[in-house]
């Protein structure tokens, strides 16, 4: 019987607590910087694309959710010809992130979303491309990577040796 | 009286009742809320108290649907029986002198025949609901009006006898000298858990019984059913707190710089408070639990009380 009374009054104490709401399109709660919200394409710090059109993020993707269509231009880059994320089968998984050789593909802590037409979740490339190197600043997978492209032969990547002359003896 | 007093105090008296149903509605949502470190509904109008028009007109517009294998007479009767056994105790509570629907002369006995009448909806809609979870929700509710109903008829005898009258505007005028609350304590606390017994109200609302039994008597109703249930449920704590004042904390008596009819409400409203409080703090027992306490526990106590009270009116 005390034990009752005494959880009456704890309870009515609570009167007097903090509450616990944020009050939610005046007030927002603290989304952390992994948060999995929206995705988005970023790019390198030169304001290209980075996605290669590699398709991991597509093979990834438990709702299979994305397409694309990769394509090369005439510096010998590749990128997606189209990207499209339908928004309305995601689930915000992160699989592809997690995926990306080239940390395009990124999700943003932004979750506010909601459409009144079912076919505006689909979100094309010039969507789903934001200008923002997001979480790994500085990163260029052209410029780390060992491809050949117009202006970057083979060899001259940062942390790169020259290739091996497999016709020579010498060192 | 004159006829048109007569009409006002009815019509006032619905009036009244019916739209603080309604009004609960609103009012325990913020008050759940407020126990449970949230705000609840605050923003449909000011405080969020449009929140009850939109639930009245929701309830209006819902679809009334009767399930093909009910017993469609009883199952449309049911939740009736409710509102109106709930809306006929009414009539007998005094809210200020003179202003009460039927002086009966045995004005307490038409409350308990009156509020025991509510289980016929649980009982009946159970039953006519034909869903195993409404049955045995029904059941519970039998089985829990058999536990309650003595005790709650046996406590009120205390009050009785130290005022000798079954009137209940008369046993608000007996507690001029001193509230019946100080002598009867016992029977206080009997009568209020008979009470929230008595509404379904947790924690004694086995019969309902939400994480355990869907909805209990009450999952196959839905529309403007529903809503009688719902309203005769929030009827009930505004009968019983309104009963409890009436019988234990003097009425309609208080200092004079209120009206009798504001100390009344404001009697009543404290109730009311406790029996959200009660929903926000207790655990649901089983419905043996409550019927051993029932009978085991509360029944004696109330005899107990009842032959001490009788034995001391009669030695004084």
């Amino acid at each position: 019987m005390f034990s009752l009374l005494r959880s009456m009054w704890l309870v009515f104490l609570h009167m007097f607590h903090k509450r616990e709401t944020y009050q939610y399109p005046e007030e927002r709660a603290p989304l952390p910087a992994r948060w999995r919200g929206r995705i988005a394409l970023t790019r390198d710090p030169d304001g290209g694309e980075r996605c290669v059109g590699c398709y991991l993020c597509a093979a990834a993707c438990p709702v299979d959710c994305i397409s694309l269509q990769a394509t090369e231009d005439e510096h010998g880059r590749r990128y997606p010809e189209f990207f499209r994320i339908n928004f309305s089968r995601c689930i915000f998984c992160g699989s592809c992130e997690e995926a990306c050789p080239t940390y395009a593909i990124q999700l943003l802590p932004d979750f506010e979303m909601a459409e009144y037409n079912r076919q505006n979740l689909v979100y094309e490339k010039e969507n789903l491309l934001i200008n923002s190197e997001g979480k790994y600043p500085g990163y260029n997978y052209y410029r780390v990577a060992g491809m050949a492209i117009d202006g970057k032969a083979k060899g001259e990547a940062e942390h790169e040796e020259p290739p091996v002359d497999i016709k020579s003896l010498l060192p | 009286m004159s006829t048109g007093h007569y009409w006002l105090v009815i019509g006032g008296v619905l009036f009244v009742i019916l739209n603080t149903a309604a009004g609960l509605i609103w009012l325990e949502r913020r008050m759940l809320a407020l126990w449970q470190d949230r705000y609840g509904p605050n923003r449909a109008g000011p405080f969020g108290l449009f929140i009850v028009l939109a639930d009245t007109i929701k309830l209006f517009f819902k679809e009334d649907w009767i399930p093909p294998f009910a017993d469609k007479v009883v199952f449309v009767f049911a939740p009736a029986v409710v509102v109106a056994s709930v809306l006929l105790s009414f009539t007998i509570i005094p809210f200020a002198p003179n202003v009460v629907v039927a002086d009966f002369n045995v004005g307490v006995l038409f409350f308990l025949a009156m509020s025991s009448m509510g289980v016929y909806s649980i009982v009946l809609g159970g039953w006519a609901s034909n869903n195993k979870y409404a049955l045995l929700g029904a059941m519970r509710g039998a089985s829990q009006m058999i536990s309650y109903e003595v005790f709650m008829g046996l406590s009120l005898m205390g009050v009785v006898i130290l005022s000798g009258s079954f009137n209940l505007s008369e046993i608000v005028a007996a507690q001029k000298n001193g509230w019946y609350i100080l002598p009867q304590c016992v029977g206080f606390f009997i009568f209020l858990i008979a009470g929230i017994a008595e509404t379904h109200r947790l924690p004694f609302d086995i019969p309902e019984a939400e994480s355990e039994l869907v909805a209990g008597f009450h999952s196959e109703y839905s529309g403007m059913k529903f809503g009688m249930i719902f309203i005769g449920e929030y009827m009930g704590i505004t009968l019983i707190s309104s009963m409890v004042v009436t019988l234990y904390f003097g009425g309609w008596l208080g200092p004079a710089f209120l009206p009798p009819v504001i100390w009344f409400v404001l009697k009543t409203f404290v109730f009311i408070m406790l029996f959200i409080l009660l929903r926000a703090s207790m655990p649901r027992p089983r419905y043996d639990q409550l019927m051993e306490y029932g009978w085991k526990i509360l029944f004696p106590l109330s005899l107990v009380n009842l032959l001490i009270t009788a034995a001391i009116k009669l030695l004084i």
